[in-house]
């Protein structure tokens, strides 16, 4: 299983290539090479034509794809870019866009529409309750229409381009996440199952003490301290990516670890000691390529799950800084009865946002391990 | 074995003074609105006397000095309290913290454990169902809905069902543990209200989690499936029920019920996200609440209540593998 890379060029041969093998036999005396026949594939197109067999990983990829191409395109297009100004929504002042919106405050609801003078016309109440002041241009609460295609939030910002924002977040602290955690894991727990010893017990003591600490509650008294200092603004979300990391790389340290420990114990690490090669050279040559598919997989799962916190942590209203939307604080406003009740415009489509990032790289892991598994025969 | 034990409880000891010590120096730096309802009290007065009542209120409860030192006294005088037991009193609650825990625990528990028990109950035989006929038609669909389960975020899953069959069709109540209009309810009708308010809670905590059991039981299941004994059993020609149900059932559960082991926190440590959903005052309510204030007392009980359960749940899961499982040997 650790050998990877060498069981699957072992593996049963294609069908084709049985073919072609049976076809060059008979052709042989036309002076052909085997090689212009049979087609030959790497490990890792053998990996790439498994994964793409099973229909799970691929509706996987695509779904990526599409939310990439949603948060880091969408804004840029005509039609939403309006309501984006350098990365942050623009909130929607335009009198002619404030056509039977629903204005609240806290408990009333009234229905307004703007005449051809700019005037406010007011509806039919379905709250009774007194209007705010001189905010009423805003089109705060605006219905779904083709100017707002999911109409617009508390503030007057377009819900469906706030959707594409919070995408960027989400998606950009995963990644960077990830990768910080794959870097320090690799070396933490590369050296630990290396080198074993002292350096191993250091290593795993640290990593037993970083997962019993509890992630939510850390969270939250991170936040409040944060707030304590007065770091509200983009920099909370730098904080952010370091505190996930510092949390989170113990389940990849571990992981390459164990792997280590079993593949520097096989005859290929005592070829590489005997050919007298140095310690990087054996590490990260011999021992990290051998590492690499789990070390994908988990990364790809992980993915998911750093997309998850991080949206539990927007939904409780931490780290997140304030006038950014992310996919979790879209959905804080559910905390609200009203909008709960009144507003699913508000918080459903994050919701579906995040649960589809989260299967996405959930399809698209599994299917990697299935991919990279060599005792997998479909 | 003994030795193993006694081993790895001087390492939880060392890991549980760290995690305290971590703990600590960072809720010390929160903000303590606790402290500053307290002080606030009485006196609307704003600007530098609300400050000065402030330091007064934080020295008397021994959060005054923010230095380093002042944070090192505080700790240790914190460490002394709870190796003796005393885990303070709580700012919020004006409880000694160990009596709001215990006293809070029981609805956290019970829900845990009713819902540990449907889950196991739906997901196991699910999950073997689905080993069997692998990449049959039930195993696909099991799969696809599975994964959607545990992709869902519990908040947003808790947010839609509470739309959906609390709001829409007003089955259940929207939140809370109690109906307030209960008159000398019997012990009956008090029991109804409760299991009633107590079921979206749970049905949200089983569907989220059914999908990552069968999961684990479907893998589990498919190993056992391919070992040499189940071939024995039937090449001697045993029924495929029996097979499965008695040979490939049993050795499927050896890892279930270590992890099993591992469940602990989440069985006493309570669901923060679902009990502050749906406002039933479990401890992972109180403990958010907690943490909102700044209670510094509750903060560091409930915390260090969660790693001691971390802790022992790590061990049990290595322990329960020797005991299950007697080719393990543990050293």
């Amino acid at each position: 299983m650790e050998e990877n890379k060498d069981l699957i060029s072992e593996e049963l041969p294609e069908v084709d290539q049985v073919d072609a093998a049976v076809a060059t036999e008979s052709e042989d005396v036309h002076g052909e090479n085997l090689s212009d026949r049979v087609r030959m594939l790497s490990p890792g197109q053998l990996v790439a034509k498994r994964f793409f067999r099973s229909k799970l990983s691929v509706i996987g990829l695509v779904t990526l794809v599409i939310l990439f191409l949603f948060s880091f395109v969408g804004p840029l297009l005509p039609g939403f870019s309006e309501w984006v100004d350098g990365g942050a929504p623009v909130v929607d002042r335009n009198p002619e866009n404030i056509k039977a919106t629903v204005f609240l405050d806290a408990l009333e609801y009234v229905q307004v529409t703007v005449d051809e003078e700019g005037n406010i016309v007011y509806g039919e109440t379905i709250y009774a309750y007194n209007l705010m002041g001189t905010d009423n241009l805003v089109n705060k609460y605006g219905d779904m229409n083709s100017t707002h295609w999911l109409g617009t939030d508390e503030t007057g910002r377009d819900i469906f381009t706030n959707l594409m924002l919070g995408g960027r977040v989400s998606l950009t602290i995963g990644f960077v996440v990830i990768f910080l955690e794959a870097l320090i894991g690799v070396i933490l727990g590369g050296i630990a199952g290396y080198f074993g010893g002292w350096v191993d017990n250091l290593i795993m003591r640290i990593v037993d003490i970083l997962s019993c600490i509890p992630t939510i509650p850390i969270m939250l008294i991170l936040s409040q301290m944060l707030e304590s200092w007065n770091i509200l603004d983009i920099r909370k979300l730098y904080f952010l990516m370091a505190i996930l990391t510092l949390l989170g790389w113990t389940g990849i340290a571990r992981m390459v670890r164990g792997q280590i420990l079993s593949l520097r114990e096989q005859e290929f690490m005592l070829a590489a000691k005997c050919s007298g090669l140095s310690t990087f050279r054996k590490i990260f040559k011999h021992l990290l390529p051998n590492v690499m598919p789990q070390l994908i997989v988990q990364m790809t799962m992980g993915l998911g799950s750093i997309i998850l916190t991080e949206a539990t942590l927007g939904f409780l209203g931490i780290g997140v800084p304030l006038g950014t939307p992310t996919w979790g604080a879209m959905i804080n406003s559910v905390r609200n009865m009203y909008t709960l009740q009144y507003f699913p415009n508000f918080w459903i489509p994050p919701g579906i946002c995040i649960t589809l990032a989260i299967l996405a790289f959930n399809f698209v892991g599994d299917g990697l391990r299935d991919a990279f598994d060599p005792k997998m025969k479909r | 074995m003994v030795k193993y034990i006694i081993k790895r409880l001087l390492l939880a000891v060392l890991i549980l003074f760290s995690v305290s010590v971590i703990m600590y120096i960072l809720v010390r730096n929160i903000d303590l609105n606790a402290l500053w309802d307290i002080a606030g009290a009485g006196n609307l007065a704003s600007g530098q006397d609300a400050e000065e009542k402030f330091q007064a209120v934080a020295e008397a409860y021994g959060y005054g000095d923010n230095s380093f030192l002042g944070i090192i006294k505080g700790y240790f005088s914190w460490l002394g309290n709870f190796l003796q037991g005393d885990m303070g009193t709580s700012i919020t609650y004006k409880q000694p913290v160990e009596d709001v825990i215990s006293k809070n625990m029981g609805i956290s528990f019970t829900i845990s454990l009713v819902s540990l028990i449907l889950q196991l109950i739906i997901a196991i035989p699910l999950g073997i169902k689905c080993a069997v006929n692998q990449y049959g038609k039930l195993d696909y669909v099991a799969t696809f809905l599975t994964m959607i389960g545990i992709s869902f975020p519990t908040f947003f899953a808790a947010s839609l069902a509470i739309r959906v069959f609390s709001v829409e069709f007003g089955w259940f109540p929207v939140s809370g543990i109690q109906s307030g209009n209960l008159i000398s309810p019997t012990w009956w009708e008090e029991f109804k209200d409760k299991v009633w308010h107590m079921t979206l809670p749970i049905i949200v905590l089983v569907v989220l989690s059914i999908g990552s059991w069968s999961r684990y039981t479907r893998t589990n299941t498919l190993e056992v499936l391919n070992a040499d004994y189940i071939r024995t059993a039937r090449a001697k020609g045993l029924s495929e029920r029996s097979v499965v149900y008695k040979h490939v059932f049993r050795n499927s559960l050896i890892p279930l019920v270590t992890v099993l082991a591992g469940t602990l926190p989440t069985l006493f440590g309570g669901a923060m996200i679902t009990e502050t959903m749906f406002s039933i005052p479990g401890i992972g309510k109180l403990a958010y609440d907690a943490m909102i204030d700044g209670d510094i007392p509750f903060i560091m009980g409930y915390n260090m209540f969660l790693a001691m359960l971390t802790v022992i749940g790590i061990l049990l899961t290595d322990i329960m593998y020797a005991v299950v499982d007697p080719r393990v040997k543990l050293a």
